[in-house]
């Protein structure tokens, strides 16, 4: 890693192989490849809030189902274009992470995460309740998205899908490195550090979390609008309690504030989860919930540690 | 027009019991002013009066004639009193350089900036050098702070502090916990602090006081008792009593 | 009259419940600062256990839930020792990840031996009748559920002010290091604390089954509900727990009878507001 980080760009362009690796290899499952980028992109918005601004929260899926409900809702409505979907999925992912974070940032630990599950909660409620506009629990469905730039036909293996999403999360991950090494990164980690300190430094805390966590729901917005687009529906579980806890427990078991960590655990743990679900879904919760003891037990700093501990290990014995 | 922190009539009464009562202070430009007084005096209570992290029950607090009393905590940093603390609070995580990288971001406002590398203002990282250098602490710059020696932190705190460029500085206990073998590290620092700086030193260790401060005031009971030079201090029999004769009885 | 007469016992009914389940946390969170959402878990065992002895053996409504009670008691005592005791020096996340874990374990545990079908926990026919009060007829379950609701609540009382084992508590949850200093065998009173709470929960969830349906995913689908009682209450204090059970019970009641559409949204509008004008709770010791 340390030697890769010398070569300038040698880790994206790693990165860009490894996803054209992926469609080669996978021409069969490309539909699950799609959906593990899709998370990443995710589980990147909560490195975002968490790993670099040290936002404790349980509650990030609010800001991706409300990214897939506003890209589902714009493409049945307006147009079917998927680029202004895009737009339109992470400003209303943004929008809501801004009005609830000005409560949420007010508060800090348990209280927080409560509040962060909670506003889903209530998201969940009333997307079920809304039934005429979201259509409740059977799902929003309808959604019929047009070609890619008017180019780029959405077939049915899913070709188009997956480089359509593999760009637009490659894109992200770009700019959150560039965020990483800016001032704003910086500054997110300092917060997260010693909020005291950065008081003292003259930071206004409150609003940079503010910031913080609205940028975070823009990308949640962005990967629920993915999602919608991709899957052409918009179901009440993009709300649950599940989707949160299990995007944070794949940034755990990757590494928190590293940005490479949530790829590397959301990819293994969706691998994982797709080939033990698919033999047992009840040894499943089984599996996930002994992997996510033993990293916060023996591997707290995530898998992405992993080889540093292991040389440790190695050097102790 | 008044220059530097001019404090009046300071009061702060918490319920019926008033920690501080009628603190005249004045702090101008190039100040070495010692805050003393035995343990439950009001030291705290006064920095974090003028820190903004308690607001005042009753009168003023100027900066350059300005009242600052609407300020938050973080805009009286902005508008130049910076403060260090009595357990050191750095980015331990981090190393030297960005924890000055970071004040010196939050000073030029562009802590938002999310494309540009945060080392890549020239300007800035000659400043972080030359800031460096002027504490002992170049070839420390790229270890994290959690990595150096208690003493060696104070420093760093000392020299994020100045990156700020403030015109008050206040020294919370600069020396506490400070091996008795690394303190002339931070007598040292004060004496080279800018000369146009006001600075407030809070100090249990008098051989550092009067080694530093040109000027004295003693607090006791949330009142001054009396201020004025140090030889004066030190002849002062209520201060003696008081204090003095406690500690080195 | 009658419809203010049904919010009255169903929600200080349902308060009750919240109440017995959640005050373990509550303690847990002031006294050993662990955030542990694995909490709802051992309702749900206590009703699990309360069932298959019901159901399968053929054993009596009282006996059942005394042994549920008594089997997540003998579970949480182990889990306190072996689990718990090295997570309370962790920080938030960690700890919400190990007991998320925890929570994901019970719930595949629960889901492997008895399916994700609701675990019924039929009332003994005494129970299931209703009372005459003269000008009304109440069901006797709301009436038994608030009278041990009162028991509980006396009885915790009885023991946090009277006896040398609720002294010591205070002082732990007070100051744990100076608990520590002057002798407490702080170690024990974890232990002890944390099989007392389970064991309300354990109460709290056979009890209040007929709200609460005992099933596999008990412990995610009402975490939320427990969880806000600490935060609205404040952490480690009984009586803040107690106001904010019974408060946030005739809220929801109230707002389930009176706006059913938009229950939930209220509810939780509610305690966003309360939580963003006291962020630590009505007799918080701590954020």
């Amino acid at each position: 890693m340390t030697r890769l980080a010398r070569i300038p760009f040698a880790a994206e362009a790693l990165l860009v192989l490894v996803v054209i690796a992926a469609f080669f290899a996978f021409p069969y499952n490309l539909a699950f490849v799609t959906r593990i980028l899709i998370m990443v992109l995710f589980v990147l918005s909560i490195d975002l809030v968490l790993g670099f601004a040290g936002i404790a929260t349980l509650g990030q899926a609010a800001m991706y189902g409300t990214g897939a409900y506003a890209a589902g809702l714009f493409a049945v409505h307006v147009t079917a274009a998927p680029l202004p979907g895009l737009v339109v999925g992470m400003v209303a992912g943004a929008i809501l992470a801004v009005v609830s974070g000005l409560v949420l940032m007010r508060t800090k630990g348990l209280t927080l995460i409560m509040l962060t599950i909670a506003v889903a909660q209530i998201c969940h409620e009333i997307a079920n309740k809304a039934r005429d506009v979201t259509g409740g629990a059977d799902g929003l469905r309808g959604i019929r998205m047009e070609p890619v730039l008017g180019l780029f036909e959405f077939d049915f293996i899913g070709r188009t899908a997956y480089w359509y999403v593999a760009v637009v999360v490659f894109v992200v991950f770009l700019a959150l490195r560039r965020l990483a090494a800016a001032p704003l990164g910086l500054s997110l980690r300092g917060i997260h550090e010693s909020p005291e300190r950065m008081t003292a430094i003259g930071a206004p805390v409150y609003r940079r979390q503010v910031l913080a966590y609205t940028l975070g729901g823009g990308i949640a917005g962005i990967a629920g609008a993915l999602a919608a687009q991709v899957t052409q529906l918009v179901s009440l579980e993009v709300y649950s309690f599940t989707l949160s806890a299990e995007a944070l427990i794949m940034l755990i078991l990757g590494g928190t504030g590293r940005l490479w960590g949530a790829i590397v655990g959301t990819v293994l743990f969706m691998t994982v989860h797709h080939v033990a679900a698919s033999a047992d879904p009840f040894n499943w919760l089984f599996l996930i919930g002994f992997l996510v003891l033993g990293v916060v037990f023996f591997l707290p700093g995530g898998m992405i540690r992993l080889p540093a501990a292991l040389m440790r290990l190695g050097r102790r014995s | 027009m008044t220059t530097g922190l001019q404090v009046r009539g300071l009061q702060k009464r918490f319920g019926g019991i008033v920690v501080a009562d009628d603190i005249n202070v004045d702090l101008p430009s190039g100040a070495r002013v010692a805050l003393i007084g035995p343990n439950g005096a009001g030291k705290t209570t006064f920095s974090s009066l003028i820190t903004g992290k308690l607001t005042p029950s009753a009168g003023e607090i100027t900066l350059d004639g300005r009242d600052i009393r609407p300020m938050g905590e973080a805009e009286r940093v902005r508008a130049g009193i910076a403060k260090t603390f009595q357990i050191t609070t750095l980015f331990r995580d981090l190393t030297v350089r960005d924890n000055l990288r970071l004040a010196a971001q939050e000073r030029d406002g562009r802590a938002r900036a999310w494309f540009r590398r945060a080392d890549s203002w020239a300007d800035v990282e000659d400043e972080i050098a030359a800031q460096l250098a002027a504490f002992r602490l170049a070839p420390l710059g790229d270890k994290r702070v959690s990595d150096l020696a208690y003493g060696q932190q104070r420093l760093v705190e000392m020299a994020m502090t100045l990156m700020l460029k403030p015109r008050v500085l206040i020294l919370d206990e600069p020396a506490a916990g400070v091996p008795s073998s690394d303190s002339h590290l931070i007598t040292d620092a004060i004496e080279r602090l800018p000369d146009d700086l006001a600075v407030l030193i809070i100090e249990h260790d008098m051989k550092l006081v009067f080694r530093v401060a040109r000027s004295i005031i003693v607090l006791v009971n949330g009142r001054i008792l009396t201020q004025g030079a140090p030889e004066d201090i030190a002849a002062d029999q209520r201060v003696r009593d008081l204090y003095l004769g406690a500690h080195h009885g | 009259m009658s419809l203010i007469l049904n919010i009255l016992i169903d929600g200080v009914a349902y308060g009750m419940i919240l109440f017995m389940i959640s005050v373990g946390l509550s303690v847990t969170m002031g006294l050993m600062r662990v955030i542990n959402l694995a909490h709802g878990g051992f309702a749900m065992l206590g009703g699990v256990v309360a069932h298959v002895l019901m159901s399968e053996a053929g054993v009596g409504y009282v006996p059942a839930a005394l042994l549920g009670i008594a089997a997540t008691v003998a579970l949480a005592w182990p889990l306190e020792r072996l689990i718990y005791r090295r997570i309370y020096g962790f920080g938030d996340l960690q700890q919400v990840l190990a007991t998320i874990g925890l929570t994901f374990l019970m719930i595949a545990t629960v889901n492997r031996l008895q399916g994700s079908t609701l675990l019924a926990l039929p009332l003994p026919g005494g129970l299931a009748q209703s009372v005459d009060l003269g000008f009304r007829t109440l069901p006797l379950h709301r009436i038994v559920v608030i009278g041990v609701g009162v028991a509980v609540i006396i009885g915790l009382w009885l023991l946090i002010d009277r006896t040398r084992f609720g002294i010591r508590l205070r002082a732990a949850v007070d100051n744990r290091a100076t608990a520590g200093a002057i002798g407490i065998n702080t170690g024990l009173i974890y232990s002890a604390t944390f099989c007392l709470g389970a064991g309300l929960a354990a109460l709290g969830g056979i009890l209040g089954a007929e709200m609460l349906p005992i099933e596999a995913y008990y412990p995610l689908r009402y975490m939320v509900l427990f969880l806000v009682v600490v935060a609205v209450g404040g952490m480690g204090s009984f009586a803040g727990s107690f106001a904010a059970a019974l408060g946030l019970g005739l809220i929801e009641t109230a707002s389930r009878y009176l706006v059913p559409e938009y229950g939930t949204i209220f509810y939780f509008a509610c305690i966003i507001v309360f939580l963003a004008v006291r962020p630590k709770g009505l007799w918080g010791r701590l954020a």
